[in-house]
């Protein structure tokens, strides 16, 4: 199993008022799933997508990710579990707009340290598999919304993340880009990476192999 | 991310807000320029004293008379009294009072017109004995100097100044000619050379030098009084021994304590001292203000690299996200705030460098510009973008990821 999650509690605490986010999460992910999560908004999916991409600590719970116990860790060793484990893909493209794309596209192998030769070459080789060759030295404002995701897909795929986590990575695309963006993470899926996508489209959903519903801070069956 | 790297990032975004960037520099630029400026004029200024006090001669102790008082009790200054006299001076020359002086020379001076032919020019006259061409350390550019045996008969001689001589002769050699001073005729024996210190200005080479009992002959004057005596040490070390040699022997002399001394001796060293305070005091408190300025471009600095952060946010979420750790966030900020204040340092060193040469074209004040003062403003400059670059990259490292990514 790649995820483990058991007993996962997230709550947050403003002033003398408490939340709590998630309540008791139990979840396993084999290696090579494709699983959607979605629920409503106001969930807890997006602190269960914290979480899981090691952005946040819970309150309570374990969380292994491929072996390690990633529940109790600081900061900078959070940072380096998510560079060498995580592949992400935002709703927002979070690209930085005066890179070009394949500058965008190295800098998880900048913070992981690899030389700056192959860095290039391994960022190229990403776009390449992204179908956007002939755009790595433009910026993102140069490409279209699709094409910018495509980037993003790119940078989370460039350092072979044991997990691919997308957050609405379709929010903000049209349906043409949509079909393009999910294609490719079928693609990925093909070739065996775990894929975890968040989102609260249906038909988006509808391509994983499986779902994972949450409501009110809880996996509902 | 090495090291390398992060100063490569660094200036990736200090060039990708190049306006704001120089805008922050700014303060630092001209904080730094500054103080390189003002140490190069206290420094100017100095020198300019010392030179013109290494040109009085080496080893040099040089005895004024004592103010005086007049009938109706107005009392003028140093040196308005006649009470040091040529009698004072062979009394210093003696080598078993005095054993530390080498040569002694008194020195009367007066204001007055030398002609020659139709020219006339009004210079520094001034009557003194042989031995004032070695106290003085001043060489003949042509000619001689006055004898012992023409000191001793008040013969009409007498030595000019280069700047004098070409005042009086354009053309041809003066020595030889016939200069006038108030009525008497006297015969060119020599011309001095420059005294070669050119931060003196004029004086020193713009004198008449004649023997002294021809100028007190000229003066109508009867009286020994002497208007200063110079006295040279035998060497360096016994400078202070000649001090008091002579001090001891003219308060006998005069039968007076130190407390009322009638004169006053003053050593090269101490009138460097005296002028320099003044130079001093002027260079420290505006180099205060320059260091103000440094401040103020400080914290010019923190601010734009607190709005960075804020503007930023966003990116250093990403970037945490994508595995940067808080530390390396911390550098990169802290790298970037560095090289603000590093790049406004050398902007100011160069500032600094081109004023030093244009401003005492416009002035008339020489800079002299330190190797030292450089080193140490460009270290300066670095130290302020790093030290008010804590701040904001601190609050850079601690941003969590979510909340920056989170952030619109």
């Amino acid at each position: 199993m790649i995820i483990e999650l058991a007993g996962i509690r997230k709550t947050y605490r403003s002033g003398s008022m408490e939340f709590e986010a998630l309540c008791g999460i139990d979840v396993g992910i084999d290696e090579g799933e494709f699983v959607a999560v979605v629920g409503p908004s106001g969930s807890g999916k997006s602190t269960l997508m914290n979480i899981l991409g090691c952005l946040d600590n819970p309150t309570e719970g374990s969380y292994h990710l491929a072996g390690e116990d990633v529940s109790a860790m600081t900061e900078a060793q959070l940072a380096e579990v998510r560079n060498r484990r995580i592949g992400f893909v935002f709703q927002q493209f979070n690209l930085l707009a005066s890179l070009p794309a394949w500058r965008n596209v190295e800098l998880p192998l900048v913070y992981a340290g690899v030389p700056r030769s192959e860095r290039r070459d391994r960022a190229l080789r990403a776009l390449e598999r992204v179908g956007l060759g002939d755009r790595v030295d433009n910026r993102p404002g140069e490409l279209s919304g699709g094409q910018q995701q495509r980037v993003a897909v790119a940078r989370a795929l460039v350092t072979e993340p044991a997990l691919i986590l997308a957050d609405e990575p379709t929010g903000n695309l049209d349906s043409r880009s949509t079909a393009d963006v999910l294609g490719l993470l079928d693609e990925l899926h093909a070739t065996g990476r775990t894929i975890v996508l968040i989102t609260h489209e249906h038909d988006v959903a509808a391509r994983a192999g499986r779902r994972l519903t949450i409501r009110d801070g809880q996996v509902s069956a | 991310m090495n090291w390398l790297e992060t100063v490569r990032a660094g200036l990736e975004a200090v060039r990708a807000h190049r306006m704001r960037s120089i805008l922050t520099m700014l303060g630092i630029v001209i904080g730094i320029a500054s103080v390189i400026l003002t140490v190069g004029f206290g420094q100017g200024a100095q020198q300019e004293v010392q030179d013109e006090i290494d040109a009085l001669g080496s080893n040099l102790l040089i005895v004024s008379p004592g103010s005086s008082t007049d009938a109706g009790g107005m009392r003028g200054g140093f040196g308005s009294a006649t009470t040091l006299t040529l009698d004072d001076a062979a009394a210093i020359g003696d080598e078993s009072v005095v054993p530390d002086a080498a040569a002694v020379a008194a020195t009367t001076s007066t204001s007055a017109a030398v002609t020659a032919g139709t020219t006339n020019w009004t210079t520094s006259v001034v009557g003194t004995t042989p031995s004032w061409l070695d106290v003085r350390t001043r060489e003949l550019d042509s000619g001689r100097f006055f004898t012992r045996a023409e000191l001793a008969e008040g013969a009409d001689v007498v030595v000019l100044g280069p700047d004098t001589a070409s005042e009086l002769f354009a053309v041809g050699n003066p020595v030889g000619q016939t200069v006038s001073i108030s009525g008497r005729q006297l015969t060119v024996i020599g011309v001095l050379d420059s005294s070669g210190a050119s931060a003196t200005g004029t004086s020193e080479d713009d004198q008449a030098v004649l023997p002294i009992s021809t100028a007190k002959s000229l003066s109508g004057s009867t009286n020994g009084a002497v208007s200063t005596i110079y006295v040279e040490a035998t060497s360096a070390e016994t400078l202070s021994a000649a001090y008091q040699e002579v001090q001891s022997l003219l308060l006998t002399r005069h039968g007076v304590t130190t407390a009322e001394a009638d004169f006053s001796i003053s050593t090269q060293d101490s009138l460097v001292e005296t002028a320099n305070a003044t130079n001093e005091t002027l260079t420290v408190l505006l180099t205060g203000v320059a260091a103000i300025s440094l401040l103020v471009g400080g914290v010019g600095v923190m601010n734009i690299m607190l709005v960075s952060v804020t503007e930023r946010i966003r990116e250093i979420g990403l970037r945490k996200a994508l595995g940067a750790t808080p530390r390396v966030i911390g550098r990169q900020f802290l790298v970037e705030a560095s090289m603000l204040g590093l790049a406004g340092g050398v902007a100011g060193v160069l500032i600094g460098v081109a004023g030093s040469w244009v401003l005492p074209e416009l002035i008339d004040q020489p800079v002299t510009l330190s190797a030292l003062a450089t080193g140490a403003a460009l270290a300066t400059s670095l130290a302020l973008g790093l030290g008010f670059g804590v701040y904001p990259a601190s609050r850079a490292a601690r941003l969590t990821p979510i909340d920056a990514l989170r952030s619109e």
